[in-house]
């Protein structure tokens, strides 16, 4: 499914290269051939067709992988004309997947790859069922070359704002949920009742019952959107009750249970600078993200407004400020997400083997003042130009020459 | 709280100065100096140049007493121009008293080690929606906009102010000590801004700036026309601009009115208009125009309108395109109050760069940083640096001193504040941070904050740990970073 552009050879040398799977590597070298990691580490031999990029006094890493937002769903925020992320009209939309919305021509992408994120979630969002999250590389003149898996999971609204969903109470959301994914199972029983119309009315349309089949088989994620513990705690019982795969986000209270939902194996994203207190998270807590490292969950960790997806670098910093070791932020927001979203054989990590989305920053990737200097995405290097580096230039002196 | 998924709509309501968005007794001391803010030299005592005679809704401030405090070996940022090595710095009575490598404390003076530490001035907030969009964020706290009408001078930020909103302490762990609390931006003039101190307290009054200006809010652009647009106008950008002259052509002649009755009392005064006294106090230069606009073609309108009735608008809000007339800013002594990064949440905010600060800067113009946000507020030295470094690594050269200002020296002048804050300089308000690390560096705190000389935050001190009433009885606690 991941396409690669270009056939070629480059060799980043002479920089400390952190894998994320491994302890870092002091003058390091990351082989990349046809867009795939081939070698990394202190001895390898650099072909002499390769092209090189001289990373002495840089720090190399995985890009960075934003496990949350609308990246290609949207452009500008209250303009519709370019927002594709939300499907009105019915509020189970199991069976919408983002993918064919997304504009590989968003001028968010170059926005946000310029500064080190090179993978991101694209993720429904307005419904309560609201559907199939796809993850994205983020280069691609076509939605095929962006792709990397879709779907990734189906994103389910459990927080407060989906009371509506379950005649405003949170006891009617779980039942309703209950009572979709019971039909869901029915049908996939009945099916040659269904079209002979011998089934009672479902909860859903048979098109968003179908789409549901593959979360409870177990085989694709849930992403459950809750933040109140008691949502969460709700989140981890329907999972236990239908077996399924699940995926926390938000999940701003978690730190209150965070051996609970350690103990239940469940990854969570969250988002380390909310501390806003509010009657969905009245427990939010810039510590979040640190206490359910300490307890062993596999955190990663988000930006989930799209136009600032690049602050994702801030968040870790922020994170680490608040507990989390360096390290810890640094796999949550590679490899975690990467495992998290089922594709860690081939990106989080600078291994060989895997896609070539590598960053060369000038330090410290979540310091303020570490700037980017090379990116690759999928061993292609990206031209660290975007609409904004465009009007920078324009205006850098007045008046503009126009 | 923001949706993995519904991000659309909460920017729509949040981006963008929110289109939806203390003290007891110790020495009461003068102010070091007046507030001298417009270009008029306002004052804003109430006597013969407004409608009324006496004092409105005044100030009940008084400092917290506190210990004199010596912070010692130090790396002291003045804002001023200097960056002291291994410095000190002594405060008492709410005053600093002396910066420098050599300061000599009373035996009686605190003494905090700087060793590997860092002090700047308390950061200045001048777009701030705390209190009146509080948390938890329902309808029932929803206090910024009285969008009933595109022209509501008449209403006072401070009136909906809420001072037990449980963001107060979160930004106060930031490290901001002053705040200008605003109206929000459905309006084309939404009201009269509060200048507070940022501390505990249990009425807003217990915190208003002493001697602080009135700022008026302004709105440009797209929030006016989207809340009237349907609803008997404005409905266009020249709509707005019409209703900025009508309500100051009306309040041109209110003023005239007003000031003949004050020189000569003849006859009954004028029937008091609670709209037009604001509008008037702006054109007689005694209130501080805020204007939330982010086109630069727009700024240069109001500049015009300004000139029209012969105001000044002392800064633009989010002026997210301010580099694009960065050179219109400094010849017109308008400063920018601008975020580090925001963008593309609205259409008149999609041309934002990361080097708005730098460029106004460098344009000679006075750049501000604004928060605008509640969580915004309490990193606003980590929006600062991003600003900082954004300019830098772009090859404009920003110093660290002038970053700084973009958080306090300048921002004390957007308020009118300059001379009596913003500054680590002998007189100033003790208004001071004391930083875990380079406040510039992404993992720095805010170990002490000085707010008028009182500590009112101590990271490592829970008895300095303010909580509002809305936090209490919480089990678990979320601690004092929540």
């Amino acid at each position: 499914m991941i396409a690669f552009l270009l056939a070629q050879t480059i060799a980043i040398t002479g920089g400390t290269v952190y894998p994320v799977s491994g302890p870092k590597i002091e003058h390091a070298t990351v082989l990349i051939r046809d867009g795939r990691i081939v070698a990394v580490g202190a001895n390898v031999t650099v072909p002499a067709d390769a092209a090189k990029i001289d990373a002495t006094g840089k720090w190399v890493t995985p890009g960075l992988i934003d496990g949350a937002g609308q990246m290609g769903l949207t452009e500008i925020g209250l303009v519709p004309a370019g927002n594709e992320g939300a499907l009105r009209g019915s509020d189970i939309a199991a069976s919408f997947n983002v993918a064919e919305g997304i504009n590989p021509a968003s001028n968010l992408i170059p926005v946000t790859r310029v500064e080190g994120v090179t993978t991101t979630l694209a993720s429904p969002g307005g419904a309560w069922i609201e559907g199939q999250a796809v993850l994205i590389d983020l280069d691609g003149a076509t939605i095929e070359q962006m792709l990397i898996k879709s779907p990734v999971g189906i994103v389910v609204d459990m927080s407060e704002g989906s009371k509506g969903a379950g005649g405003t109470s949170r006891a009617g959301v779980a039942g309703r949920l209950r009572r979709v994914f019971n039909d869901a199972l029915e049908y996939s029983r009945r099916k040659a009742d269904y079209s002979r119309a011998q089934m009672q009315q479902l909860a859903a349309p048979a098109a968003e019952l179908e789409a549901l089949l593959p979360v409870l088989r177990g085989q694709l994620p849930l992403i459950v959107y809750a933040n109140r513990v008691s949502d969460i705690r709700t989140a981890l019982r329907i999972a236990r009750e239908y077996k399924l795969k699940l995926i926390l986000s938000g999940a701003a209270e978690a730190w209150e249970i965070a051996a609970d939902i350690a103990a239940a194996g469940v990854p969570v994203l969250v988002e380390p600078m909310d501390n806003l207190p509010s009657y969905d998270a009245l427990g939010i807590r810039y510590e979040n993200a640190a206490v359910l490292a300490k307890a062993g969950v596999r955190v990663s960790l988000m930006e989930t407004e799209t136009h600032y997806s690049r602050r994702i670098r801030q968040q870790a910093g922020n994170a680490v400020s608040f507990g989390m070791t360096w390290e810890q932020a640094l796999r949550a927001v590679t490899l975690t997400p990467a495992e998290t979203f089922g594709v860690a054989g081939q990106y989080g990590s600078l291994d060989a083997g895997k896609v070539a989305n590598v960053v060369v920053w000038t330090g410290d990737p979540f310091e303020l003042s570490t700037g980017v200097e090379h990116v690759l995405i999928r061993g292609k290097e990206i031209p660290l130009r975007s609409r904004q580096t465009e009007l920078f230039e324009r205006y850098r002196t007045l008046p503009p020459r126009y | 709280m923001r949706h993995l998924s519904a991000t659309l709509l909460l920017v729509g309501l949040a981006g963008g100065c929110a289109s939806a968005g203390a003290h007891q007794a110790g020495a009461v001391k003068p102010a070091p100096a007046r507030a001298a803010p417009a270009a008029r030299g306002a004052s804003i005592a109430a006597g013969d140049s407004t409608s009324v005679d006496r004092a409105q809704y005044p100030s009940t401030y008084q400092r917290h007493a506190n210990p004199p405090v010596v912070i010692r070996n130090a790396t002291i940022m003045t804002a001023a121009g200097q960056e002291i090595q291994g410095g000190s710095i002594l405060l008492r009575d709410g005053r600093i008293v002396s910066v420098g490598t050599t300061v000599q404390a009373p035996a009686d003076a605190v003494v905090v080690d700087g060793t590997g530490k860092f002090v700047t001035p308390g950061i200045i907030d001048v777009h701030s929606h705390l209190g009146v969009y509080a948390a938890p964020g329902t309808d029932a706290e929803s206090d910024g906009n009285e969008a009933t009408t595109p022209v509501t001078a008449e209403v006072w930020a401070e009136h909906s102010f809420w001072p037990q909103d449980p963001q107060i302490p979160l930004a106060i762990a930031g490290g901001v000590t002053t705040i200008q609390a605003l109206p929000g931006s459905a309006n084309l003039i939404g009201g009269r801004s509060a200048v507070l101190k940022l501390v505990p307290s249990r009425t807003v009054q217990g915190m208003k700036f002493p001697n602080a200006p009135y700022g008026l809010k302004m709105a440009c652009g797209e929030n006016p026309k989207r809340v009237y647009g349907s609803r008997g106008g404005p409905s266009t950008r020249m709509g707005n601009m019409a209703g900025y002259r009508a309500a100051f052509i009306s309040a041109e002649g209110y003023r005239r009115h007003w000031d003949k009755w004050n020189s000569d009392h003849q006859g009954d005064p004028p029937s008091r208009d609670l709209r037009l006294e604001t509008l008037a106090e702006v054109l007689r230069g005694h209130i501080l125009v805020q204007n939330h606009c982010y086109r630069a073609d727009e700024m240069a309108q109001m500049m015009d309108l300004a000139r029209e009735f012969g105001f000044h608008i002392r800064a633009f809000h989010h002026a997210v395109e301010a580099y694009k007339v960065g050179d219109l800013l400094a010849t017109n002594g308008v400063a920018a109050a601008m975020w580090a990064d925001w963008w593309g949440f609205k259409e008149e905010a999609m041309d934002g760069v990361q080097q708005n600060l730098a460029l106004v800067q460098q344009a000679g113009a006075r750049a501000t940083i604004h928060s605008d946000d509640p969580g915004g507020i309490q990193r606003l030295n980590q929006e600062v640096a991003k600003a900082m470094y954004a300019g830098i690594r772009a090859g404009i050269p920003i110093t660290r001193d002038q970053a700084l200002r973009w958080m306090t020296a300048n921002a004390a002048w957007v308020l009118g504040l300059d001379s009596i804050t913003g500054t680590l300089e002998p007189g100033k308000m003790a208004d001071v941070v004391l930083w875990s690390a380079d406040p510039f560096s992404v993992y720095a705190k805010a170990l002490q904050v000085y707010n008028d000389g009182w500590l009112v935050y101590d990271r490592n001190d829970p008895a300095h740990q303010p909580r509002s009433d809305f936090e209490l009885g919480q089990e678990p606690a979320p601690g004092s970073d929540r």
